[in-house]
């Protein structure tokens, strides 16, 4: 068992990491939103993390603060604009906030443009990827039932008829974008002094589409269903590596198919993800 | 400046070429195609193949992989937006299908054609250079903006003469008027998706060969591009998408040469977003206001 464990430490904290990430698309997918600027705020929250420890040589206690913080506090400027827009438009747009984030990284001199930093020492435990995790599922389980939690609903359902019920529509949507700023600066925070490693390629836009897959397959109806998307997508392609050897596939080709097959058959058939499965075993 | 001029509408007319396929289905359906980057760079892997391994002629190879497009788009249409027409909130679940299919072609060019960059086999490529006024032209950069232009033109001249135009038309402004007053409403979109990728394919292809590198991300940038072009000319708009194609690669070249090439991509960003926040509905967006 310990040693089951100890081989798969490094795979159950990347679990754990996606798991944040898909979460951070989960709190604006609940009401209704797709954003996708999270690659950008986990870029933030990673590069704020890591020039707090390597640069500054605070705690790595502050530096996850701070890469919680920063992004939040970013989100507000950005979402009081962008969240007037609906739909594929709000889609497009923080897109391009990923890509304006990514680009002034590979520009910037202090944390060596496109190269990025290496030798980051690994600071992060497992346990505080798990706590965090904790933590970001306890909010929104107190969220999901609350009063907070039916004014989502019902933003997610209609957002003119919310706004015409009383509802302030867009404090509500600018604070889940806020909060999933935080989960995705956290997770990027958590990553960077895991990984050893720090690059702007790693969040383009492809990292957010990992996100949005896995928090679709998992099922954005209920809070636990990106953490079960994230969980799936991450062990299965290890899970699998023989069968995709066996047929001659390529590691990285194989990864990108089980992702888009998996993502085809949950959007086809499954509609409300992996996670209505439970649900209707337990009726 | 005539260098400057005359780089710039070379590269608009790529990303007015690829654009006015992206508005073409958006117009049709109100769906982001996502895919359509991943149908751009297979058809670029198709045309280098039918010349590289195959040893076709290039005038031969091109209109083959166009085809392949355009039935990458059929295939498109069958699989991941059909089954989804008439849910709620389709317009989302389209595109989060559309990027699964993106997946799977990207995996698909992954395995086939490797992770680098490939090229055309020296010599095919013509390489000869003509001289207007001050500025260099290559024959290459000349015929890919004649082929481009000539594709555009025949688009609009196929919607605004045919019946088959005609009906793409009226299934954009209302399917179900359309399918009442007895079009076939499931095949014009089949159409559509031909058409678009069609042209996404042809924008791949010439791509290839103007910057003879292809690789299984090649699409991603031109991707994020073409969002720019189709939100500055309004989504839906094929003429928009023309002018902003053209104007963004002006805009671009210019930029390049007056601030330099570090922040080349940012200006398709700093366009978007200026549009979006402005005037969402681009230069030529009709007020239809479908979105509430």
């Amino acid at each position: 068992m310990s040693d089951f464990l100890l081989t798969y430490q490094s795979l159950f904290a990347f679990v754990g990491i996606n798991a944040l990430l898909a979460l951070s698309i989960y709190a604006t997918l609940s009401c209704g939103q797709l954003s996708l600027a999270n690659a950008g705020f986990m870029a933030i929250g990673a590069y704020a993390a890591v020039l707090i420890t390597q640069r500054a040589h605070l705690p790595l206690s502050l530096a996850l603060a701070a890469s919680m913080a920063l992004p939040a506090l970013v989100a507000v400027p950005l979402g009081l604009p962008v969240l007037r827009l609906r739909g594929v438009f709000l889609a497009i747009a923080t897109i391009g906030f990923g890509e304006v984030v990514r680009l002034f990284l590979v520009n910037w001199s202090l944390t060596n443009g496109a190269l990025g930093i290496v030798g980051i020492p690994q600071l992060t435990r497992p346990w505080m990827i798990w706590v965090s995790l904790a933590l970001a599922l306890y909010v929104l389980a107190r969220v999901q039932g609350s009063r907070a939690g039916y004014a989502l609903e019902a933003i997610r359902e209609d957002e003119t008829a919310a706004r015409t019920m009383g509802i302030d529509t867009a404090a509500y949507k600018l604070a889940m974008l806020s909060f999933g700023a935080a989960l995705a600066g956290l997770a990027g925070g958590l990553e960077a002094h895991l990984t050893y490693m720090l690059s702007p390629g790693a969040y383009g836009f492809g990292r957010v589409v990992e996100m949005l897959v896995q928090a679709v397959v998992g099922g954005s109806a209920v809070f636990f269903g990106p953490v079960i998307g994230a969980a799936f997508l991450t062990v299965l392609p290890e899970a699998l590596r023989e069968v995709g050897r066996h047929v001659g596939l390529g590691p990285g080709a194989f990864r990108l198919l089980l992702n888009g097959a998996v993502l085809l058959v949950v959007i086809l058939f499954l509609p409300d993800g992996l996670a209505s499965l439970l649900r209707r075993r337990r009726r | 400046m005539g260098q400057q001029l005359v780089n710039g509408v070379f590269l608009g007319s790529i990303y007015a070429l690829f654009a006015v396929g992206y508005t073409l289905v958006f117009g049709v359906l109100d769906i982001l195609n996502l895919a359509h980057q991943a149908v751009f760079m297979l058809s670029a892997f198709v045309a280098l193949a039918l010349v590289g391994e195959a040893h076709l002629p290039l005038l031969a190879a091109m209109p083959i992989a166009i085809l392949f497009g355009g039935v990458l788009g059929l295939v498109l249409e069958r699989i991941a937006f059909r089954p989804l027409r008439g849910r709620a909130g389709s317009n989302i679940s389209g595109l989060i299908s559309s990027l699964a299919m993106a997946t799977i072609f990207e995996a698909i060019a992954l395995q086939l054609f490797g992770p680098d960059t490939s090229r055309f086999p020296f010599g095919v490529i013509p390489e000869h250079t003509l001289r207007i006024g001050g500025a260099s032209v290559s024959a290459l950069q000349l015929s890919i903006v004649a082929a481009a232009v000539f594709l555009m033109a025949a688009l609009t001249l196929l919607l605004s003469r045919t019946r088959l135009g005609r009906q793409i038309r009226a299934v954009a402004e209302n399917p179900k008027a359309a399918r009442v007053l007895g079009v076939n409403v499931d095949r014009v979109i089949a159409a559509a998706f031909f058409l678009s990728s069609a042209l996404g394919g042809a924008a791949g292809v010439l791509f290839g060969l103007a910057f003879n590198s292809i690789s299984p991300d090649v699409g991603r940038s031109i991707e994020l591009k073409g969002l720019a072009v189709i939100i500055l000319g309004g989504m839906g708009s094929i003429a928009g998408a023309v002018i902003a194609g053209f104007a963004l690669g002006l805009i671009e070249v210019f930029v390049v040469s007056e601030i330099g090439s570090s922040y080349r991509d940012a200006v398709s960003f700093a366009v978007l977003f200026l549009v979006l926040l402005v005037r969402p509905l681009g230069l030529f967006g009709r007020a239809a206001a479908r979105e509430a």
